[in-house]
Formats: structure tokens, sequence, C-alpha cells
């Protein structure tokens, strides 16, 4: 499988394309200054909510047990998932139950994590995404390029085309407000259609019981209005001690991740409708095992607002597929290697530790520290490919010893300043494939303080 | 008030007009200059790629060259932020946490240490100021664009000193240039494509001089720069600080 630095070469090909990319999410990062901007409690808020997710990590075990007791006090189900398949087998079992073929589920990375979709498919099960970027991209056969936004990565000309082949919209029309109804009337039966509700969680509430659902569309509360089942998949993580926290996390979430002030619904599920079932599933899938790493563990206080994708210049010109995992940008590139060193092993390198991730981040996760941290894994658990490492280990002796180091700089730049030029830029030097070498001087800054200075 | 130079190795080698800039600069300011000559580097390079490890000896041998030094002066945030941060990882000698304690970049330490309200340098152009992210976001030189809090920002104090300068506004005041250490060549294509909108902003804000903190980001620009023929010039702002000539 290509790396990350790869898909990005590819990525940029496309120029314009890429300046695109890079404008529509540097426009929301903007409108997430403005509406920042205009809270003088901002930082406050923000260092409120780390030190509340603080706490929730400190004392997940109980909050969980307390969570578990209070929503069962309501007449829900709670389920237990340690990892993806167990999650997926668990809503198998109910949706089984209850014969349930015909599926509409709400944005849920967590979901996505464990690839439910691929799983109920297989099973002959129908399910249907209904927020409208995911529908798309579902319709495409593709993953979210962005946790948010997961249809950021495709122009409306291309949705256009697609809603004319599967909804049999007019040929060359892209008007959002036209393809918008569309996607409604489609999605509208299908909420009609459904034996059960999937959605995500943003909160659970360790004090009720309850949990907390943000979306612009509606489209969780359409499906867990209708359906006669509803099923809330959880990350441990989700959890925050009181009701009374949630207005903290709620101002810093929509404004971090479009610039809204708040997310158009913010429903609380605590019981099911009469008639009907409600499940939450809290799935574990690597995350206790993150709990335990001091270094990385508070990249479990993210709120998936996607701030440091946006503002992150990298993910911007590469699109988060470059990233192939789940999660992509920043945060995905913490928290991927904690599932799989080998396979994440380049997207710790997919940064120059800019540091505006974590500076954006409304639950403070320092998450330029953490990528400096994983290259120190990486290394130690030898992921480091050796084209790498070996070069590195020369430059390390190099530094390390004064007069060697002299020498060889001496010879690097008389090296440049008189080599022929296809001998310095050719396909071994990738400095050099867009990029001039500094010009280099006969005289480095040593030299010139012994002539000038040291006498 | 004793001072000792360090002068980073690409700085050394490639660029020594920068060295020679900071050096006139504390001289100027009446700073007793001690400049070791058995340094190298700060082993930045090395941790960036993840091997921190292997960068030990490199840590200690630096720490060894300064223990006498009241300060310890560099024209690279990005370097000093690496002393600073990250040699957590060696024992915290003496040396270890006088370098770590003392180690300041020459813009902070004008502002901070010597508290320079003036300098004799002019400078008549239209420049441009890449805020360099080690510098801003690491050592909070200025205010960084997604923080809603005051930081006054300590490169503007002292390029405001120099008679004629003309400091460009730009689109976007502080996205990265892309240099990123060894990033700049394992990821090449994102590196070069952020150093083109870098070159660009200040191009479409009519900068004729481009400067920063931090040599290694103009390191990169100006390679991405001379590979188009563009007229943009660069230079270091110790140099601008220090009255040299474009």
């Amino acid at each position: 499988m290509s790396t990350h630095s790869e898909k990005a070469a590819v990525f940029i090909k496309d120029e314009a394309r890429t300046d695109w990319h890079d404008g529509a999410l540097w426009k929301v990062r903007q409108k997430r200054d403005d509406s920042a901007s205009q809270l003088p409690e901002w930082e406050l808020l923000r260092e409120t909510a780390s030190q509340i997710k603080d706490n929730v990590l400190s004392n997940l075990d109980n909050y969980l047990v307390q969570f578990e007791a209070e929503a069962k006090k309501n007449g829900v189900i709670v389920h237990w998932a340690e990892d993806a398949v167990a999650h997926n087998r668990i809503i198998g079992e109910i949706l089984k139950k209850h014969n349930a073929r015909k599926i509409v589920k709400s944005k849920s990375m967590l979901t996505e994590e464990c690839k439910l979709n691929d799983f109920l498919e297989s099973k002959n099960i129908e399910i249907i995404d209904t927020d409208l970027g995911e529908r798309i991209i579902q319709m495409r056969k593709e993953a979210p390029s962005h946790i948010v936004l997961p249809a950021i990565h495709i122009k409306k000309e291309e949705v256009g085309e697609l809603f004319h082949k599967e909804l049999g919209t007019e040929k060359g029309n892209s008007d959002p407000t036209y393809l918008t109804k569309a996607a409604r009337t489609h999605l509208r039966d299908k909420f009609f259609e459904a034996d059960a509700a999937i959605t995500g969680v943003n909160f659970g509430i360790a004090e009720t019981g309850g949990v907390v659902i943000c979306t612009n569309e509606g489209n969780a509360d359409m499906g867990c209005h209708s359906a006669p089942v509803q099923i809330h998949c959880m990350g441990i993580e989700k959890l925050l001690p009181k009701a009374e926290h949630l207005g903290v996390f709620t101002r810093l979430l929509a404004r971090s991740a479009t610039g809204q002030p708040s997310t158009i619904y913010t429903s609380h599920y605590h019981r099911a409708r009469q008639g009907s079932e409600m499940h939450i599933v809290i799935v574990d899938n690597g995350r206790s095992e993150l709990l335990g790493k001091e270094d990385f563990r508070n990249s479990l206080k993210c709120i998936r607002c996607g701030a440091c994708m946006n503002t992150c210049p990298i993910y911007r010109r590469s699109g988060g597929h470059s990233y192939h995992s789940t999660i992509p940008g920043p945060i995905g590139a913490i928290l991927s290697p904690n599932l799989n060193l080998t396979e994440y092993s380049d997207l710790p390198f997919a940064s120059t530790l800019c540091g505006s991730c974590s500076d954006v981040c409304p639950v403070k996760i320092n998450i330029h520290d953490q990528l400096y941290k994983w290259r120190q894994e990486i290394y130690k658990n030898n992921e480091l490919p050796k084209s790498k490492s070996i070069p590195l280990k020369i430059t390390a002796k190099v530094l390390e010893n004064p007069s060697t180091y002299n020498i060889v700089g001496k010879i690097a730049r008389s090296s440049i300043r008189s080599l022929p030029r296809f001998m310095i830029y050719n396909g071994l030097n990738a400095w050099g494939k867009q990029r001039e070498l500094p010009e280099a001087p006969n005289e480095s800054f040593k030299e010139w303080y012994k002539m000038n200075r040291d006498v | 008030m004793k001072v000792g130079l360090f002068i980073p190795c690409y700085i050394d080698q490639f660029f020594p007009e920068v060295g020679i800039a900071t050096l006139q600069l504390l001289e100027k300011q009446n700073c007793e200059v001690f400049f070791p000559e058995q340094q190298t580097c700060c082993g930045q390079p090395l941790a960036n790629t993840g091997m921190e490890q292997d960068g030990k000896k490199i840590y200690n041998q630096l720490a060894q060259l300064f223990p006498k030094c009241d300060y310890v002066v560099v024209p690279s945030p990005s370097c000093v932020h690496h002393i600073r941060e990250h040699y957590d990882i060696v024992e915290q000698t003496d040396e270890i946490l006088h370098l770590r304690k003392n180690t300041y970049d020459i813009v902070e330490f004008l502002v901070d240490i010597l508290k320079v309200e003036h300098l004799d340098a002019r400078f008549p152009h239209r420049v441009g100021l890449h805020q360099s992210c080690h510098g801003l976001r690491g050592l909070q030189l200025a205010k960084p664009s997604e923080l809603m809090k005051n930081i006054p920002s300590k490169w503007n104090k002292v390029l405001e000193m120099v008679e004629g300068i003309e400091l460009a506004e730009l689109n976007r005041p502080d996205e990265c240039c892309g240099f990123g250490g060894t990033f700049a060549v394992a990821e090449e294509a994102i590196s070069v494509k952020m150093g083109k909108d870098r070159l660009a902003d200040h191009v479409a804000n009519k900068v004729e001089v481009l400067t920063s903190g931090d040599m290694s980001c103009l390191m990169h620009l100006q390679g991405i720069a001379r590979r188009q023929k563009s007229g943009l010039k660069i230079m270091h702002i110790a140099n601008i600080l220090n009255g040299d000539k474009l």
C-alpha cells in the first residue's frame, strides 16, 4: 500500500484542484476564527473542556459504570463491545432479533472505524447513510475524507453527475438547492421504510445515562423518531460527568467545526419511545490500551470537530484519503498508530510539526507533541525505513565529531560549487527536484570567525 | 554579560552572513561574545525523524560548551525550541539545565533580556515577515492566528525599530512554509507546494524582501524562488536588524 507521501504526490498533481481543496478548508478555518474571536472566554472554554476531559479519562471506569446503571434505569439496553468485531456482532444480533432488513444510519466515525456497513451488507442488510455528505460518498463507494465534511473532496458538479446516475436528477444540473432537495426526497423514503436507526454519539452523560447527538441536518432524529429500534454506538471516551458540563462542549464543538454558534440539532436521548427499543453499544476497540499510554492518552479527549484538519496545511493540500486511515488529518495521525503501528507508521511524518493543530484543538490535545513522540516510538519499534535511518545514523556520527563535521561541510560546499549540474540535480536528490540547493559559500562561519575574531 | 553564540550547522555551512550579523548585533549591544568552535548542531534533524536516542551524545556535547555563559544566543527559534523542549531525554545535569534555561533566539534575546528599544539600522524596503512555526507557536514570539489571546509580536517590535522599513500584510500571516526538516525531502510534493503558496502570498502583497527568524524556512523558500527565477529577495531577520544592505 502506498504511503501518505506517495498519495499526496498524486493528489497534488492536479494543482488547481489542490488549490480549490485548500481554499475550501481554509474558509472553514476562517469561519472558526471569526466565531471563536467573538467569545472573550474562548481560551477559558478550551481550558475548561480540557480539564473536564482530563477528569473523565482519570475516572473513566467509574463514569462508565455509572452511565450504564443510569441508562438501564431508563430502560435502555446497554451492550459492551471490546473491539470492532464485537461491535458489529452485537448490532447484527439486535437487527436479527427484530428481523430488521433496512437500516438508516446517521454520521458515526465509530461505525466507520468498525466497518459496520461492510459487515451488514455482507449479511444482505441495506444500510443507508443519511448525512448528505456520507450518502454522497456511500454512493461513490468511498470512505469519508473528513470527519465533519465527509465529501469535502468532491465538487458540486461531480455530485450532480452522481445524482443523475443514482437518483435520476436532470443531467448537468449541479445547483446545490436542487440536488439537496433530490437527496431529501430520496432519504425521506428511506426513513419511512427503516426497520432500525443507528447513530453515533457526541456525548454520553454519566449522571443521566443519556446520549447527545449533534447534527445539522436532523437526520439522526429523523431515523430515531420513525424506526422501532434505535441503536447508539459510542466509544468509551465520549462520556462527560454531568449534564451541566455539556454546555462547555456544545459551545466549542460547532464553533471549532464550522464556525456555527451551535449545531442546528443538539438532541438528547434518554429512553425509548413507547413500543420501541433503545440500545447503546459502548465500544473499546483499542481505547483502553491508549488510555494506558501516558504520552498518548489525551488524544482520547478528541470531540471529533475536525478543526485540526481544516487548519493543517498538509491535510488541506493532500486530502483526507492520503492518510489511508478512518480518521485522517493530524488527529488521525496520532490515533491510527495505536491501532496498527506498522500500517500507519508513515502518518506521524505527514506533518511539519507546525503546531497549528494543537492551537485550534478545542480540548487542547497536544497533537504536534504526540506526532513527535510517535516518531520516536516508530524508530524504537524498527518501523522507520532504513532509507531514513541509515543516512541519519551517519549524520549523527558526523555531528558528534566537530573536526569530521568541518571537513564534511567543506567537501559538501565545494561539491555544490564545482560539480556539474546533472550530478547534483538528479533523481537521487529529492530536495533539488523543484528547489535549488543553497549557494555554497567558500567560507563557513567558523572559518570566517577564525580569520576575523579568533586572533 | 557573557553570551555564548551557537550558530546552527546549516547556517555555519551555508549562510555564514547570518552568523556574522548575529555576532555583530550582540557586539554592538556590548555583550562579551564567546564562540566555542567545537559546536556542530542541536540534533533536531535526528529527533524530528524519530531518532532522538541517537542524538543524546550531540545534546550533551553542546551543553558542555557553554557552562560559563550567562546566556546562549542562537539565530534560529527552531533550534532554541528544540533545546528547551526536547533536551529532556538526557540526564538533567547542571550543564543541560543551564543550557535549556538560558538559550534564547536572537530576537527574543534583544527584546526580553537586553530590552533593546533602538537599533542603528536602515532598510528602506517593503518586507514580508515569515513567522516561522517554532518561533511563533513554540516560543510564542507573536500571536498565532488560532489563539484568542494577546501575545505582542517580538519580531514586529524589533523590525519596527529599523528605519525606512515597510512591513507588508499577508493573506495568511502564519501558514507554515513546508520545510519541516526531513519532511522537505520525505514529503517533497507537499513541502514544495506549501513553499510555492507562501511565496505567492508574499508576491501578491508586493513584498520585496521576505524575512524570517529561521533560516531553514528561508533556505527552502529561497530554493523554490530561485528555481522559479522569482525576483523576491530573501534575508534573515538578523541581517536586517544589523543594518546590512540588501
